[in-house]
């Protein structure tokens, strides 16, 4: 038995991957799941992306254009649903499963075959959402939040559909945030104590538990409405007694750690790439860890934060008033942090390192437009127009889409062993950058001017600075597609990268060779 | 083909001239008429000024990094990574500033919530794509529907300068009194938004929202519906009309009035063409964001009144569903929302018009009947 076992394990460290396509499917190996991971985030980035080009083109001029206020709808909550869903989320899974083996010194995830279980149940459940594109009625068209009654009594034919993608994705975010934490407890080198670890794994085992702990929520909650829309039951049907009040209370619960699930993980990213780029270590180890665990708990109790206009009681308002304004504090604690990582380094300007300083910008921006968002009486008037939509994207978009793209432009020589086109990568920063900004600041102005949020057709005041939007968006939509031929690009080739290609970077992932072996660390490294 | 080219002028014409010329580049919140609007405005401002201040800070010891700290000018790391005094302080003063801005704003949340004494109070229902205004105390009540038509919307017709923002029936309140709302809704949750009043509130079925107003400028305030609510989400706009308080008694007078004569007008023996005339109008209105005005509906959503069978045939069964609706489906109880005159005007409409000559009609004395026979 023994022997044979033995044989096995030898077979499998000479020959490295399997050939064709079974070598994907059936893979247990952290870093092909990972590639896998990042390459359907890009495609469902791409998606998404596409979607909002269809909403920026109608939104460029007044009057109604190109698509009908139904398929308006459905555009602007598939796309939340897949840039949160699709883009977002599976490419932080993407980069711990490349990255936390490596920089934890373990030679794989700890559940490997749960890894490759959880990868192919999302490709399955957004076949299912964008089929419901097809479907007679169309596509969800309630917004990312889907509202009940709109998304229930009032919901097209396809949402039971729509359920039972956001459960089968619900299972999948959880196998991932099981295998994450069994990793990082169980796999860690010698000498690696929990306040050794590096930040992108800290951020990771914080974010897996908010996963743990509030996807179960989101399942809840759409689960009540299954069976509220084909049972017969009235959880949020005010008709039979129900609350629609109650949907907002849970889906919020999970939503706003959802939020901070959206964006952690690029904390813990650039908390490595700016020391790197500045060749000065970390300012503040500690108080980033605690500053994350903080931000992780507060998130629970500021639900309510996103429902100032419900009528909640006021002793309610002032309650989830004062806890949100408390997340500025440890929020605070990290942009100090990197600034003093900064100060007085030795700077250099490579695409990862110029990301990363535009997400500390910009992602401070929309920190300070959440702190206004955060004051109850200031919020009856920014809450559902533009202000917000701003707001979301300026954390969203240089906070965690930035953030990846730091992660990637800084690993990608380590993942593929060559150096990326740093022309192109620059070309794509700068681009990306005015784009963005063009895109979504006039946002600002235009909410505060009083234009609402997920409006097909909008009065006649509101005209320039949409059109200054949509010009700015169609700019940074197209910029990533350049992203794409530079990744390509440097799979196929380019200069040689050596094993550690950043002079000023530190950790375990740098000992190994750019690519680094099949199976990472045979033997685990020890940390002094 | 030329089809095509005649709208891709049309569309490069309108693209820059009448949308620009009626744009401006607002950059911030209006401080609005109201007290609690002039409030929300200072807070916003407050917080607004120490965010930038705080900005200048934080991103200005960064660019002096970026600039003077550049590897490629020789500059050499420093290797420092904590200062427990720094970390300290940089807890600290945020809190402070935090508990700062927290008083003023609880101070105007309590204000806000103060819906004590009211002079006038008005119920504000949301319906799939209106606003009904109810005057509980006057005790009669209107829809206000969108008055902007689809030709401008869908750039037949040059747009006009309230384009989205205008009503048949605005609501209309008296300055220098504070008016009570009583928001709620009738199908999904929608919300009811003033940006020059500082009043926003969610309109929920099942609850019923309390807020209120106190305007002292005579004017036409304009806003729009915060919450999606459905396909025309964007097409309910709010219209308030503040009028001295002598107008506005002289208005709810004449409204009594209005309603008295509505309810004659249910005795009064009507013939097929009055009613189709008036059953025009009322479809227009209230039916045809759905069922559309020829008729022909966005099946499968919603289905064709032309051709059906509902209206081709059974009497009953026709007036079953537009009076009571399809509970579970967007297709309201309309028994409440309409008068009888214009249910028989209405259904009389649907009988007979688009090629469905039935020939039929039902009196509005029928429709009451029937509204009342249980
Ligand atoms: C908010 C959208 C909406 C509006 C407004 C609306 N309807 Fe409907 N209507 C529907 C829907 C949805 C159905 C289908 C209900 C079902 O599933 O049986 C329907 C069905 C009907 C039917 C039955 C048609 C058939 O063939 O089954 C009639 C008749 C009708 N509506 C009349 C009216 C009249 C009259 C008005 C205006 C007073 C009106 N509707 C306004 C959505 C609407
Ligand atoms: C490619 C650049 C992007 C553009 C041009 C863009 C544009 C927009 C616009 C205009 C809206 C508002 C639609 C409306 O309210 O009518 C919107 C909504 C939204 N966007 Fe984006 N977006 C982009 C990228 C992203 C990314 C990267 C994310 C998430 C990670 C994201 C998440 C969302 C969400 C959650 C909504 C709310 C959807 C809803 O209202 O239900 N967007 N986007
Ligand atoms: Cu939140
Ligand atoms: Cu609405």
């Amino acid at each position: 038995m023994s022997a044979v076992a033995d044989t096995h394990a030898q077979d499998h460290h000479h020959h490295g991957p399997a050939k064709g396509f079974s070598r994907w499917l059936l893979t247990t190996n952290h870093k092909d799941i990972g590639t896998m991971y990042l390459i359907f985030s890009f495609a469902m980035f791409l998606l998404g992306g596409t979607m909002a080009m269809v909403i920026r083109a109608e939104l460029f001029q007044p009057g109604l254009q190109i698509v009908e206020p139904e398929f308006f709808n459905q555009m602007t909550t598939m796309h939340g649903l897949i840039m949160v869903f699709g883009a977002v989320m599976p490419a932080f899974v993407g980069l711990a499963n490349w990255m936390l083996p490596l920089m934890i010194g373990a030679p794989d995830m700890a559940l490997p075959r749960m890894n490759n279980w959880s990868f192919w149940l999302l490709p399955c459940a957004f076949l299912i959402l964008v089929s419901t594109l097809f479907m007679s009625g169309g596509a969800p068209n309630f917004g990312w939040t889907f509202y009940a009654p709109l998304s229930t009594t009032y919901g097209p034919p396809s949402t039971t559909f729509f359920i039972f993608a956001v459960h089968i994705m619900g299972i999948s975010s959880i196998m991932g945030a099981i295998n994450v934490i069994a990793t990082i407890l169980n796999l860690r080198a010698p000498g690696m104590t929990l306040m050794k670890m590096p930040l992108f794994v800290w951020t990771w085992l914080i974010t897996a538990f908010l996963l743990i702990a509030v996807m179960p929520v989101l399942a809840g909650v759409v689960t009540m409405m299954l069976m509220d829309i084909n049972f017969g039951t009235s959880f949020f049907d005010a008709s039979g007694g129900g609350d629609p009040v109650l949907f907002q209370h849970v889906f919020w619960f999970f939503g706003h750690p959802e939020v901070y699930i959206m964006i952690l993980p690029a904390f813990g990213a650039v908390s490595h790439i700016i020391p790197a780029f500045s060749r000065k270590p970390l300012f503040g180890y500690a108080s980033m860890v605690y500053a994350v665990g903080a931000i992780a708990l507060l998130s629970f109790v500021v639900w309510a934060h996103h429902m100032f206009t419900v009528g909640i009681p006021i002793a309610g308002q002032l309650f989830f008033m004062y806890a949100t304004m408390l997340i500025a504090v440890p929020t605070g604690v990290k942009v100090f942090n990197w600034v003093a990582t900064m100060f007085r380094g030795a700077l250099s300007f490579e695409a990862p390192m110029l990301f990363a300083v535009a997400f500390v910008i910009l992602f401070t921006i929309g920190g300070f437009s959440g702190l206004m968002l955060a004051i109850a009486p200031a919020d009856f008037q920014y809450h559902d127009t533009y202000f917000v939509v701003a707001h979301f994207h300026y954390v969203l978009v240089p906070g965690a889409i930035f953030g990846i793209f730091a992660s990637a432009y800084f690993w990608l020589p380590k993942w593929t062993g060559h150096m990326y086109d740093e022309t192109l990568a620059k070309t794509h920063f700068w681009l990306s950058f005015i784009g963005m900004n063009l895109a979504f600041f006039p946002m600002h102005f235009l909410g505060l001017a009083g234009m609402p949020r997920r409006i097909p057709d909008y009065a006649l005041q509101f005209a320039d600075f949409n059109m200054v939007s949509s010009i700015g968006a169609f700019m940074f939509g197209a910029t990533q597609l350049l992203f794409l031929l530079i990744v390509v690009k440097c799979v196929k080739g380019g200069e040689k990268a050596a094993a550690k290609p950043w002079d000023g970077a530190e950790g375990l992932e740098w000992t190994l060779p750019s690519p680094p072996p099949y199976h990472s660390f045979t033997t685990p490294p020890e940390v002094k | 083909m030329r089809v095509h080219a005649k709208r891709a002028g049309a569309l490069l014409g309108g693209l820059l001239f009448p949308a620009w010329s009626m744009a401006d580049w607002t950059l911030n919140m209006a401080p609005g008429v109201t007290g609690t609007s002039n409030e929300i405005f200072s807070l916003h401002m407050t917080i607004l000024w120490i965010c930038v201040v705080i900005g200048i800070v934080v991103f200005g010891v960064m660019f002096w990094s970026i600039f003077a700290h550049r590897k490629s000018q020789g500059h050499k790391p420093a290797n420092f990574h904590e200062n427990t005094v720094v970390e300290i302080l940089w807890t600290i003063i945020p809190f402070v500033i935090l508990v700062i801005m927290a008083i003023p704003a609880t101070a105007t949340l309590v204000d806000m919530y103060d819906t004590a004494e009211s002079d006038v109070d008005i119920k504000v229902t949301g319906y799939q794509w209106r606003w009904k205004y109810d005057y509980l105390d006057e005790e009669f009540g209107y829809f206000s529907n969108l008055a902007t038509s689809k030709d401008e919307i869908y750039n037949r017709l040059d747009k006009s300068e309230n384009y989205l923002l205008d009503v048949d029936n605005p609501l209309v309140i008296p300055v220098g009194k504070k008016v009570r709302l009583l928001v709620t809704a009738n199908d999904v949750i929608h919300s009811w938004w003033v940006p020059a009043f500082g009043v926003k509130k969610d309109a929920i079925p099942g609850f019923i929202n309390e807020t209120w107003t106190r305007v002292d400028e005579p004017g036409i305030y304009r806003g729009q519906c915060t919450e999606l609510c459905g396909k025309d989400h964007g097409f309910m706009p709010v219209v308030v009309k503040a009028v001295p308080e002598a107008e506005y008694n002289e208005w709810v007078a004449e409204q009594q009035a209005a309603a008295e004569r509505e309810r004659e007008l249910t005795e009064k023996d009507w013939t097929l063409e009055e009613l189709m005339e008036r059953g025009e109008q009322t479809y227009a209105t209230t039916c045809a964001a759905c069922h559309q005005a020829d008729g022909s509906g966005a099946p499968p959503a919603f289905p064709a009144l032309k051709g059906s069978q509902v209206v081709l045939e059974d009497m009953d069964a026709h007036l079953d569903i537009v009076v009571n609706g399809v509970s579970g489906t967007a297709m309201q109880a309309f028994g409440g929302q309409l008068s009888e005159v214009d249910l028989a005007a209405v259904i009389t409409y649907e009988r007979n018009a688009w090629g469905n000559n039935t020939g039929e009609m039902v009196t509005p004395k029928e429709v009451f009947e029937y509204k009342n026979q249980e």
